[in-house]
This record gives structure tokens, sequence and C-alpha cells, in this order.
């Protein structure tokens, strides 16, 4: 598994007058929160930029932050065609690990995983990263075996993951349901205490507040619509707002990866369907470990907030629209029931779906193209929200010194062509 | 004591039966109320406003409105096996021995710790959590705690329990009315005449809407409430209407694909063993009618959330359903002509109105003069601008107010009270309309967003379209529901288009719709004024916390929502959102059409996850299936694994033998004398038609073309990108006929792969698929005795056994059972599976198992058959494979054809990646000790004492003892493998043990050339 230092910057959060803390909170409280000062400019484009990013998701503001702390690189915009955060940042189910099986994704997940150890402090923004630790269930003898081959490999990376027997689940989710009997009985596990879930709009939020800090522009509500270059090198970029000029633009746009793909004549190998997820009722804490289950495709944690937060896996048919099918929500409930009976008392308050944009071996798009100065980040899929520290971290490098690090390297476009893919579908059928 | 109907007034038809004393429970304390009470209507008639405290601050919170839009209320109703948490008073109809408890207090409603939160108040500002508890860093997890622990709201009972019953629903309409007021009614009674399948539903226990509550009028020259009786009655009777009360239509998707939850038996309170406690309806209609109405909205000013404070509509809802009068000294606070007939009621009733606070300046209206004449003070072009209380509201500051200015201009007027109304305008519950993506349109007149009205899928009407005047309600009801109608008729000639409904006539008194929107009411120093003046007031966000996420950058609707958590409380902003937007809007100087909405996300109101699984929990969430052998394998001790959905026989262990001792035994007998598998769950699909050759020739990587009539192939089936995806045995049974085996796990997924090629790529070719899975049962007879069992089986032609070359299919009888005999082995002995028509598969072991007990037949499991396979160095796929494997991988080159030119996966096999000689290929692995068995999933190192992260050569797919070769032997994936034999490795160990130390072998361990397979 390749490993990397990890470089976290100089440039800290500077400006003292804005720095947060509990003194910032009791001073402001004192004059009323008269005084709190914008987390971000609402900044407008400028003509020209050393670079440019577009999406305004927390790969992308993961990107320009690490471009200007890290590579000195501030005269940057990032360019957002809704809200900051409003596209699968702000939908996710935020599960947080770095439990790969395969050397490459444990390379990448464990680099984010370190990076969001101590996130809040580098950014200065509470992104509530809480390693409660994320446990999946096997529920076969087939299954036991493929969670075996998991944690010997998840161990031997350096990694930490432990298996647990049944009995050892149960003390440590009481809530669980370990009868023998039922019909996907919990057989055993393996849990990775390091792993956890964060608030995501606070990521795209702390990040924004941060790269914005060192000059980074960060521009909503403009939409990127064509790009443009002379010959083969990108010369700018045309927006709802007008041209604008820059040599190298970062594409971290999710779903809609293809659409900005195809304004460059490229074609990504990237499906995009729905992922949907529901959250129940708030109630007092009853489940603090993220449980997930790749045989009955389903997997639940409770929020700070006290809300039941359950995923499943993606829509069977490609589409942009943000809702997906019922039968999803259906199965997801009925597969949790049987582990969490008390769930039958709850009620489902909201459900929604985002675009994710997956790749035929189910890991992600971090590349230079075949046009210079484009580079695109993309195909994370059902889980890269974990990514985002490390994605971002990657990939500024990328966009700075025009050549993968060994942690980005395996994950270049050229892999749909000469084979070296590296396939998560079999490792992870749920791979949140 | 009788506390019972202190603030019951004299009957005057309301919704509950005096006659039916009800007696409940709530807080440990025992009270009464009547048959169609809800619990907060009870508990009001017994003065109680107090009922929840706020998620953020402990407030103390009273019963604010009289439905779903409800924030405030909420409770946990306690049953015998299981407790609902976060119930709405309001929608909860009391029964006898109902018990409900408050929620979020501790130790009680009146005392609660937690209100500490309230006078800290000040230092919890929206985002706070943002910006601390970043030191030091380890602690986040601690504070964490501390936050879990204060949030959520209801607790759940702890006591394990059997889900209740609930279940599903199909059905289809042609018309969906949602709602059951004026608009709704009139709709579904036209639409019922015309002999469309209607289907009506409303979330309420009664039909009649807004007409239950308003009723003092004519309708067609007879009492409202009689119009209402005759229409539903009607409906009722009519055939082709299906009419459901207690609905609630939670979620509309595309092609009005509808899900609704129906409360069938859970407001009784006893259990009906043939009743659900909910149903839920997943309805397809052809045409949508949206009559959902429209919710009140709140003003905002300091003190709003005080007990005693509720909506208007709320307070004249609760007189005039349930005889019940919130409070006695009652001031009313509006910006609308609605209010008034909330003053009317509760004069009407016996209470006291000491004024009408009236934002506008001059108000004029028939019900005001009305109002005015009865003798009640109306403070025209004032404001509340707070209102005091401790745990309910004692008094109110009155002042002139300039909504311009959005400040007082007068000096304050202090006016005690006990009730206060509030209305701040109507929103048009859009809801649905919203979540099939349907868009908003500002509406200046009233002051609201209502659709935009433009989908030939579904349509809202009434006051759910921003149309408010019963009048222009009931015209505009009749012309949609003919205009639907003429539609569904052009669909289906059944539906008669004749009009027969006229647009009725009523008498009541003219109001204005226009309200004077005032989002907010600012006093004296509006910052400290902002922090009481609560906007969603069960997630406790106030004014001040929109204009700080606003000041702070946070300004999207979208952010404001997040950041302040405004509208995302269990009643999804109901009663906030509009406020909350129009705040924002002036905060940012931009008009609320600018400013924009936040999306609707389904469902309408929470929808319980009981109802979501209905009947697909338990047994019945995946069923298990059982081969026709099962019981036979049950009856002599099989212990089960399950695969895939099947459940197998694992191993059969006899008395006292352990789990590696029953292995042993089995496999050691079939190796010795005879074992028989239970092989029925392998996949079997019929491939039948002209062009299946050619079929098999293209999914298959070796030849098919060429298999004579009568003989088997093994065939190794790929995906696209070269990884092996399947293998088995296919038979031809005729030239245009073969039989194909896949593996038990991905039968399933094989079909549909291959249906896939067929229905999208292959349209020329013609082949027809069947799964035969279930009709075969399959019995696997293996072993050096196997000829002799079986030819002692036949019932005649016994000597066809005497020529059954390996990889053949013969046909005959075996006891009298029709029988597919064909001659394959995934053991290495010489093997017969023996097919015979599913429903005769019991009835083969137990003849092959009598017969075979003098050749020494032993049945065998799963588990040996791993071994015996392994033994031979078969693969198995999902075990061996994994997706990222070739057949190179697997040293099965051989079966790659060259001749053909093309199958799936052809092209892949040439890229770069696929010759590199560091993929991992399949090896096998004899442990330096020969006890010592690995297990499966451990990692090959060369070097176990190198530093992490570790050079891993591969993983080990398969280990087992083999009892043959007195060895343990491991079958292995490992990076260059094939070059490698005769090199040592290590496997390191999870628990701290040494590493084990193993030599990298050839992976065929037993009779490498395959001898006795043949023999
Ligand atoms: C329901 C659900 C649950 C999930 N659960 C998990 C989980 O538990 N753990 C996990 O690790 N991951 C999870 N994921 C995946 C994760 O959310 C994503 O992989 C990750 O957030 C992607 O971040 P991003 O910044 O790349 O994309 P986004 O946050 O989607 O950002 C892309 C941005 O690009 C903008 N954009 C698009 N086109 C343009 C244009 N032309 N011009 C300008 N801007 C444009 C979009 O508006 C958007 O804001 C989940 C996803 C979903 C939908």
């Amino acid at each position: 598994m390749a490993k990397l230092n990890i470089d976290r910057g100089t440039r800290a959060f500077t400006r003292k007058s804005k720095r947060y803390s509990i003194f910032s909170i009791a001073k402001n409280a004192a004059s009323y929160h008269q005084k709190w000062q914008q987390a971000w400019r609402h900044a407008e484009p400028k003509s020209t930029y050393d670079a440019v990013i577009i999406g305004g998701g927390g790969h992308g503001l993961a990107t320009a932050y690490y471009l200007a702390n890290i590579h000195g690189i501030t005269n940057i915009a990032v360019i957002e065609k809704g809200w900051l955060g409003g596209g699968n940042t702000g939908r996710n189910t935020t599960i947080i690990r770095s439990n790969y099986m395969w050397d490459e994704s444990a390379a990448i997940y464990e680099h984010a995983l370190k990076l969001w150890e101590g996130l809040s402090q580098d950014l200065n923004f509470n992104v509530m990263f809480s390693q409660r630790g994320v446990l999946t269930i096997s529920h076969s003898e087939h299954e036991l075996k493929g969670m075996s081959r998991r944690v010997h490999a998840i161990r031997l990376n350096g990694i930490d993951s432990d298996i647990l027997s049944p009995s050892e689940i149960k003390k440590l989710v009481p809530t669980i349901n370990i009868d023998p009997n039922i019909r996907y009985p919990v057989m055993g596990g393996f849990i990775q205490k390091r792993a956890g879930t964060a608030r995501h709009d606070a990521v795209a939020w702390g990040y924004a507040r941060a790269a914005d800090e060192l000059g980074v522009d960060i521009i909503q509500n403009c939409e990127v619509t064509g790009l443009r270059r002379n010959g083969n090198q990108i010369t700018g970029i045309q927006t709802t707002k007008g041209f604008v000029k820059t040599s190298k633009v970062g594409c971290v746009v999710a779903g809609h990866s293809s659409i900005i793909a195809d304004m460059a004549n490229i074609r990504l190998p990237i499906t995009s369907r729905p992922l949907q997820a529901i959250v129940s009722e708030p109630i007092k804490p009853i489940l603090d470990t993220v449980i997930m289950s790749n045989a009955v495709h389903m997997y639940i944690s409770q929020s700070d907030k006290g809300e039941m937060v359950l995923g499943a896996g993606v829509d069977k048919y490609n589409s942009y629209a943000q809702t997906g099918s019922w039968t999803i929500p259906e199965h997801m409930v009925a597969a949790a029931i049987d582990l969490f009976p008390f769930l039958s008392q709850l009620r489902m308050l909201r459900q929604w779906g985002g675009i994710v944009d997956t790749c035929p071996d189910a890991s992600p798009i971090i590349s230079k193209t075949d046009v210079k100065g484009l580079y695109f980040n993309c195909g994370w899929g059902t889980g890269g929200f974990k990514a985002t520290p490390g994605s971002g971290h990657v990939f500024a490098d990328l966009i700075a010194n025009d050549r993968p690090n060994p942690i980005a390297l395996p994950f270049g476009l050229k892999r749909f062509e000469t084979g070296y893919l590296i396939d998560e579908h079999g490792a992870a059928g749920v791979a949140h | 004591m009788n506390r019972l109907l202190s603030h019951r007034i004299s009957s005057n038809g309301a919704v509950i039966d005096r006659q039916k004393l009800v007696h409940f429970e709530f807080d440990q304390k025992k009270y009464t109320g009547y048959e169609g009470d809800t619990l907060a209507s009870a508990l009001l008639a017994h003065g109680i406003h107090l009922v929840g405290r706020s998620f953020k601050y402990h407030r103390p919170r009273g019963i604010f409105g009289s439905g779903s839009e409800e924030p405030n209320a909420l409770v946990r109703l306690i049953g015998d096996k299981s407790s609902e948490p976060n119930l709405r008073a309001t929608q909860i109809e009391i029964y006898d021995g109902l018990i409900a408890e408050s929620q979020n207090r501790f130790p009680s409603l009146k005392i609660d710790f937690l209100s500490i939160n309230n006078v800290f108040r000040r230092f919890f500002p929206a985002g706070f959590y943002y910006k601390t508890f970043m030191w030091p860093a380890s602690f986040w997890m601690f504070y964490e705690k501390l936050i879990r622990k204060a949030a959520g709201l209801g607790k759940l009972s702890k006591k394990y329990h059997r889900p209740e019953r609930y279940e599903h629903k199909y059905a289809h309409c042609d018309l969906l009315v949602v709602g059951s007021g004026a608009a709704g009614l009139q709709t579904a009674i036209i639409a019922a005449k015309s002999g469309a399948r209607v289907v009506i539903a409303d979330e309420q226990h009664r039909f009649g809407g807004w007409l239950l509550t308003d009723n003092d009028f004519n309708i067609n020259q007879i009492p409202a409430a009689s119009w209402v009786h005759e229409t539903v009655k009607n409906l009722q009777s009519a055939p082709n209407v299906t009419c459901l009360s207690r609905t609630t239509v939670s979620s509309m998707m595309d092609d009005n694909f509808v899900i609704m939850a129906e409360r069938v038996t859970e407001h009784l309170g006893k259990k009906d063993m043939l009743l659900p406690k909910q149903r839920l309806w997943k309805l397809r209609a052809s045409k949508v009618i949206l009559a959902t109405g429209a919710i009140e909205r709140p003003l905002v000013f300091s003190g709003n959330d005080l007990p005693g404070i509720m909506l208007s509509s709320a307070i004249r809802t609760y007189i005039n359903r349930y005889d019940v009068l919130s409070g006695r000294r009652a001031i009313i606070f509006t910006n609308n002509d609605d209010a008034y007939f909330t003053a009317l009621a509760i004069h009407k009733a016996g209470g006291f109105v000491r004024c009408i606070v009236d934002l506008r300046v001059n108000p004029k209206s028939q019900i005001i003069t009305k109002v005015r004449k009865i003798g009640i003070n109306i403070l025209a072009g004032h404001a509340v601008i707070a209102a005091h209380g401790l745990r309910h509201i004692a008094s109110v500051d009155i002042a002139k107010y300039n909504s311009g200015k959005q400040a007082p201009t007068s000096s304050i007027l202090h006016m005690d009270c006990n009730l206060l109304a509030m209305s701040g305008g109507l929103n048009p519950v859009v809801h649905l309309h919203s979540q099939r993506k349907g868009k908003l349109v500002w509406d200046e007149r009233t002051s609201c967003y209502r659709p935009d009205n433009k989908s030939d899928e579904w349509v809202s009407v009434g006051a759910a379209n921003g149309t408010f005047e019963l009048e222009r309600i009931f015209i505009e009801a009749t012309k949609i529901a003919s205009t639907t109608i003429m539609k569904l008729a052009k669909e289906n000639n059944k539906i008669k288009t004749k009009e027969l409904v006229t647009v009725p006539q009523i008498d009541k008194d003219k109001q204005n719709w226009t309200p004077l929107p005032t989002w907010l009411i600012q006093a004296g120093q509006p910052h400290v004024s902002d922090k009481t003046a609560f906007v969603d007031f069960q997630n406790d966000s106030t004014a001040a916390d929109i204009k700080l996420a606003v000041k702070e950058g946070y300004s999207s609707v979208e952010h404001v929502k997040r950041y302040t958590t405004t509208g995302m409380a269990t009643d999804q902003g109901k009663t906030s959102n509009i406020n909350a937007i129009g705040i924002l809007a002036s905060c940012l100087n931009k008009s609320i059409a600018e400013t924009g909405v936040t999306t609707f996300r389904p469902p309408y109101t929470p929808v319980s996850l009981g109802a979501i699984a209905g009947r697909n929990i338990g047994g019945l969430f995946d069923p298990v299936r059982k081969t026709r052998m099962h019981s036979w394998h049950q009856s002599n001790g099989a212990k089960f694994e399950h695969v895939g959905q099947w459940m197998r026989a694992w191993y059969y262990p006899r008395d006292g033998e352990s789990f590696q001792q029953a292995v042993n035994r089995e496999v050691y007998a079939t190796r010795h004398y005879a074992g028989l598998l239970d092989a029925s769950t392998l996949g079997k699909i019929e491939v039948k038609g002209p062009d299946s050759a050619e079929f098999l020739n293209r999914v298959y990587t070796n030849n098919f073309a060429d298999l004579p009539i009568g003989k088997a192939r093994y065939g190794l089936m790929l995906k696209e990108d070269g990884m092996v995806f399947d293998d088995g045995v296919t038979t031809r049974l005729a030239e245009d006929h073969f039989y194909m085996t896949t593996t038990t796990g991905g039968a399933a997924g094989v079909l549909s792969w291959l249906e896939e090629l067929l229905q999208t790529e292959w349209l020329d070719l013609r082949v027809y698929l069947t799964s035969v899975t279930e009709q075969w049962s399959v019995a696997s007879l293996s072993g050096p005795n196997s000829r002799s069992i079986l030819t002692a089986c036949m019932s005649e032609n016994k000597n066809i056994t005497d020529d059954f070359p390996f990889m053949t299919m013969k046909k005959s009888f075996i006891a009298g059972i029709p029988a597919r005999i064909f001659r394959i082995s995934f053991t290495g002995e010489m093997a017969f599976e023996i097919n015979v028509p599913a429903r005769y598969g019991a009835a083969l072991w137990s003849h092959l198992m009598k017969i075979g007990k003098e050749f020494n037949l032993t049945a065998y499991g799963t588990e040996a058959m791993h071994v015996l396979r392994a033994e031979k160095g078969f693969i198995i796929v999902g075990q061996e494979t994994d997706g990222t494997v070739t057949p190179h991988d697997l040293d099965m080159g051989w079966i790659i054809s060259n001749k053909k030119s093309d199958f799936i996966g052809k092209r892949a096999l040439e890229r770069k990646s696929m010759n590199e000689p560091q993929r991992k290929q399949l090896v096998g692995l004899l442990t330096a000790d020969p006890s010592k068995v690995i297990p499966e999933g451990a990692h090959a190192v060369l070097d176990p004492n190198q530093e992490m992260p570790m050079e891993m050569l591969g993983h080990i797919s398969s280990s087992y003892y083999s009892p043959n070769l007195k060895h343990s032997i491991a079958l292995a994936l490992l990076k260059g493998g094939l070059n490698r034999k005769g090199q040592t490795v290590y496997i390191p160990m999870l628990d701290g043990q040494q590493p084990i130390e193993a030599k990298i072998v050839d992976p065929v361990f037993f009779d490498k050339k395959g001898e006795r397979l043949r023999g």
C-alpha cells in the first residue's frame, strides 16, 4: 500500500479576529451575536485565475483549500452552480472508514482518515468527526470467509480492524437482535474503531471558510456551461456569470461529470444513478456504532440529533432525477427491522436521493486528461464523502504539479484501457 | 375530584360523542374525554396546554395546532408490547386505557433540568456547535456524548418486542382525490357520478376538512354540516368509490405512484386479530386531484412560543369540533380576516375576547363589521410585540406598529389574557405537488406560494391551490373535476362526461383574503426580542438565528435551513418555512419570489417504519429455499448453511462427532466407497431455439457449437471485463436444445445477464431461456462404488451403466422415476448426477440411500464437497474468484477457444494488464506443519518480519484438512504465483500467533492424471 507523509499545510487559519472558539462565542454573546463575520465572501468571478475548480462540494472545496494551503496557489476560484454542499456532500449518510481491502483503495481512504483526524483543528471549524466505529456484519459462512479476507488484508496494511463474535457485537450494540434463527442471523462482524461519521454540511462550510481565508474566491449560483481550449490546452471556462480565463481546470462535479466531460469531447466511463437514504424522527441515543450489512443491503447509524439514518444500495436505473424508486427504502427498512426490531416503532421523517457517479470498477477517477490543464476528480459513487480530505489533498497535488502522486496514480483514466482496475464491487457490496 | 368539563362548552354538534366517556392517562394522571376526542382536545378540555419541552432549549411548549402541522405537542404512547415516541397529540384519537407521556424533559414537564439551556440560550446561537468543542481535539467524543444525550426527542421502550402487524395493499384507480374538504368532496362526488374508479383519502378521521370547523352557514339551502353528511353518504354508497379516512397520502412519485398510510386499528387501542395496525397503500392513479387545503401561519414575535398561544384556526377547531374552549380571556392577533371568525367562535362559546390586534391599518369586510357590532374591541394597525408568562401566557405587550418600517410607533399597552390566537395568513399545502417536482409561484394577493398547476397528471384545487373563498372553491372544484373526467374519458369509454352536479350555492359572511404580510414583529432592541421570536418551534430556531445565518453568509434558503435547522423538525416546517423565507427575504432585501423555497421531501407526515416494511420481515423478508430432500437431511441430523437463498446440508454429524470428524468421515467415505450429495440447488436453465448453439458460443469461452447431442461440456462464462463470472456444465439434449447448469449462488444473476444480452444486444438470436432450477431434484452420486449403486437402482436398462462414458448424459428410470443421468464429477471420482422431476427428489434420495447401504454409501454435505474438489484443485466461482480473476489467472487457459471469432470477455482479455506476470494466480499451498490449517482469507507474504504496511502476495481462498492426504491443503491467489512454485511463503495471523509457513505447489493435490474420474 502506498503511504505518504501527510502535509497538512503551513497556513492554518491565521486571522485571529475570525477564529472560532468558546471565547469567541462568549465574546460575541456579549454583543448579541451582532459582530460575527461572513464565513466566506460571496465572491463574483474575476476575469482570470491561475486555476478554477468546478463544483462546490466537499471534494472541490477541499481541493481549493489544499491548493492554497500546501501549494501556495491562491488565485483560484471554486465555481458552484447552486449552493455550496448542495450536491451529494449535503445528501450523504456520512460514513467514514478506511477498511478497504485493495491496497490502492486502502491507501487513499487511510490517507483521508488521517486527515479527518485533526480536520476540525486544521480548519478551525468543528466538522464533528466522530470516531464511533463502523461495524460490518456477516450473516453466513460465506460472508465470514470474505470478512476474514478483508480483515487480514486491512491489518497487514497497518489499518485497525477487529473481528467480533455475535456476543461481542451484542455487548457493543445492545439493541441488535442476535437470535440465530432470524433469516439473516448475526454470525460475526468486524469493526474499525477509528471509523465513524461527520457533519456533512460542516465539511463544505469549514473548507469554504478556510479556503476563503487563504484568498480563494467562492462563487455560488454560477454554472459552468462550456470549456474553452486552444488546441490541446485549456484556456478558460464559460459560465452563467461570463467567461473566466484560466489554464487549469479541476472538475469535481460528481454525478454531473459526464456532462462537463462532454464539453471537452471526453467520454468518461461513468454511470449516474440515484442513491437513496432516509432518516427517522429523532429519539434519545440508542445506537452509538455505525452498522453495515452487505448481505441484506442496509446500513444504519444514529445522528447526533437523534435521527436514525438508513441507507441501502443504488437504484437500478440510470437517472439525473434526485429521487429514486420506493422499493429501495422499503427493502432497507425491512432489512433493518429484523436486526433492530425496535425500529418498527419509529417513523420515517425524510426520504431523499442523490445522483452518484459510478465507474465500472466502483473506484474513483483522479486523473489528467488528454486535454492539457483539464483534470477530473469523480467516480466516487456511493462512498466518496469519507474520502473528501484525502481526495482534495491528492487532487490539489495533481493540479499543482501536473503529475499524480503515488496515492493518486492507480486512479488514472488510462486504467480503463489497460485493465489495471481496482474492482471494489466484489469486495464491498454496499460501498459507503 | 372531577376535573372533567372545565373547558368543555355546551354541545353544538361537534365530532365527539358525549354519550361515550373515555378514560386515559397522561403523565401518570388519569383523565376522561369523549369518543372522537384527540388527545390534544381532551387535554385542553381539562385546561392542560403544557405538554412538551422544546428540542434545544427545553422551553415549555403547549398545544399549538389541531392537526399534522403541530410542532409542539409530541408525546409517547405506551403500549403493553411497545411504545411509540414523537406522536402528535393533535392526531391521536383517544381510547379507553390509552397511556401517554410527555417527552424530552427530566424529571418532569414542570421542572425540567435541561431548561438551564434556556438560561444560557445566548451562548447557543445557530451554528454554535461548529465553532466550538474543538479543544482539546481528543475531547470531541466526550462533548458529543453529552450533546447526543441532550438531543433526540422521545424514548423507545428498551424491551425487545415483536413488531406489530402492518400490511401492504396495491391498488389502481382512475382518480385519486386527496383531501375531503369542500374542494375534495365536490370533485369526488362529480367523479363518482361519472363512473370513474375513485379513491378519496383524508388523514383525519372524518371527512369534511375545514367544513367540520366552519359550518355556520348553508350550502344549497341546507346547513353546511348536513351537506357534508349527505355528500359523504353518497360517496360511501357509490360502488366505484373507495373512501379512506385516517389515511395520509405521504408520497407522490413518478407516474402518480402514490404511497398512502391508513391507520386501520391503532385508534381503537385494542388488537384485532384480523386487522393490521396500519395498511400501506401503493396506489397507481391515472390522475390525482390535490385538495389538501391550507395551513395557517403563526406570527413571529417575542415570546410567541408560550403555552396558551395557538393558531387561531386551531382554537376555532377545538371549539367547533370538540366543544373545547382553550381559554376564557382571549386576545386575537392577526394580519387577515380569518381570525375574526375565531373571535366570533370564542365569543359564542362564552369566552371573553379582550381585543383583536390587527396589523392592518384599516381592515374592512362583512365579517369585521359583524364582529365590531358584537362589541369586540379592534386595535387596527397594532401588533402584539411580546408575550409574557412563566409556563403559560399571562399577558401581552401591544403597540401601534408600522409593518413597512418594522417598528412599533406608540407606547406599549399591557393586557392580561390566558389565550392568544394568532393568524399570519394561509399556506396552501403544496407538499405533494412539490414532491412531483411541480413548481411554485408566489401569489402577491394572498401572500402565499401556490402550485403552478402545469401538469397533466395532477392538479391542485381549492385552498391547496391558493383559492380560499368558498364560493370560488366550489366553482374551481367543479370545473377541474369536469376537465379531469373529460381527460379520463378519452382513455376509458366507460366514463361518462355528462356533468351531473351543479356548483353549490352558499350564504357565508364575506371576508377579505388579502393578509398584510408581516414576517417578523420587532420591538425594542431587535437583537434581544428576536431571540425569543420563534420561527420553528420544535427545533427552537428564532428570527435571531436566521439573521445570524445571513450575517455569516449562510444566506441561500437551503443554507439557512441547514445552519439554523429551521424546517427540519418532525413537522418538516409546516408552520415555519414560509415565515423563515419571509424573514430571510427582508434580511436580503429581496422579494420572496427571488428568495425561493426549500424542497419538500417526502413523506408529507412521518410514516411508520413498521408500515413501510409491512409483512416483508422475519421469515418473509427473503424466503428460504429448501430442496425436496430437506426433511431427510433434517431427520439425519444435518447442519445447514445458507448459500444464497438456499439452505444446504453442510455436514451430517453422527453421535458426538465434531465438525472436523464428520467432514473427515464424509470425505473419506466418498473417496473410498461412495457419497451422495444433494445438488438440487445448482441453477438450471433450459436454452432452446435454433440459435442456441451460437448463443452459448458467445457466452462461454470455449466452443459449444460442436457439442454432440447427449454430450456434456464444462464451460466458463466471463463478463465483458474478461473476469470469470460463472461456471457449470451444459449438455446438449437436441440440435436446438441445451440444458445449462450454473452455480447455486449465481443462478439468478446468470439468467438476468443472459436475458439482458438477448433482449438488448443480440435481438437477432432466436433463443429462449427458462429457469428450471425448481423443476429438478438432483442427487450427485460419486465414488468408486457409484456405478454399482447406480446399476442396482435402475428399474430397467441396467446395462446402460456399462457403456456410460465421462461427460455424457443418458435417460433412464430409477425406482420407476424417469431420470436424466449425467456422468460428470466435481469430486474427482467417478460420479453420476441424477436429475429427476423435482417432486420425486425425496423418493430418489431415500431409494439411493437404501440400495447404497450395502455399498457403504454416505451422505455428504457441502463442506465435504469443498474438501473433495479442493483436493482436486477444482475452483469454486465466488471462492477462488471475486470478479477480478481471469481464466489465465486460474491457469485455465485451455478453456479459451482460439478458434472462435468472439465471445464475451475476449476483447478485455487482450488488454495490457491481462498479461502482467505479477497478476494474482491460482496455486496450491502445503503447510510446513501438515496438521496446521491456514484460516481462509489470510494473506501470504514473503517476509513475515517486514514493517507495516506489508507487501502482500495474495490471499488464501480455500483451506482444509485433507483426510485422504493426511495433510492440510490450501488454494491461494498469489502475485506471479505460477512462477513461484516451490517457494516458501508465510501467512501472518491476526491473533498474535506465529505466522504459518507453507510451500507453493501445484493446486491439484490428488489424482493428478484424473484416472479415477474417467475410470
Ligand atoms: C444518499 C447518499 C448517501 C451516501 N452515503 C455516503 C456515506 O455514508 N459515506 C461516504 O463516504 N459517501 C457517501 N455518499 C457518497 C458521497 O456523498 C459522495 O461521493 C461525495 O459527497 C461526493 O462529493 P463531491 O464533492 O465530489 O460531489 P458533490 O457534493 O455532489 O459536489 C459536486 C458539485 O458540483 C456542482 N456542479 C455540477 N455541475 C456543475 C456545473 N456545470 N457548474 C458548476 N457546478 C456544478 C454541483 O452542484 C455540486 O455541488 C453518499 C451519497 C448519497 C447520494
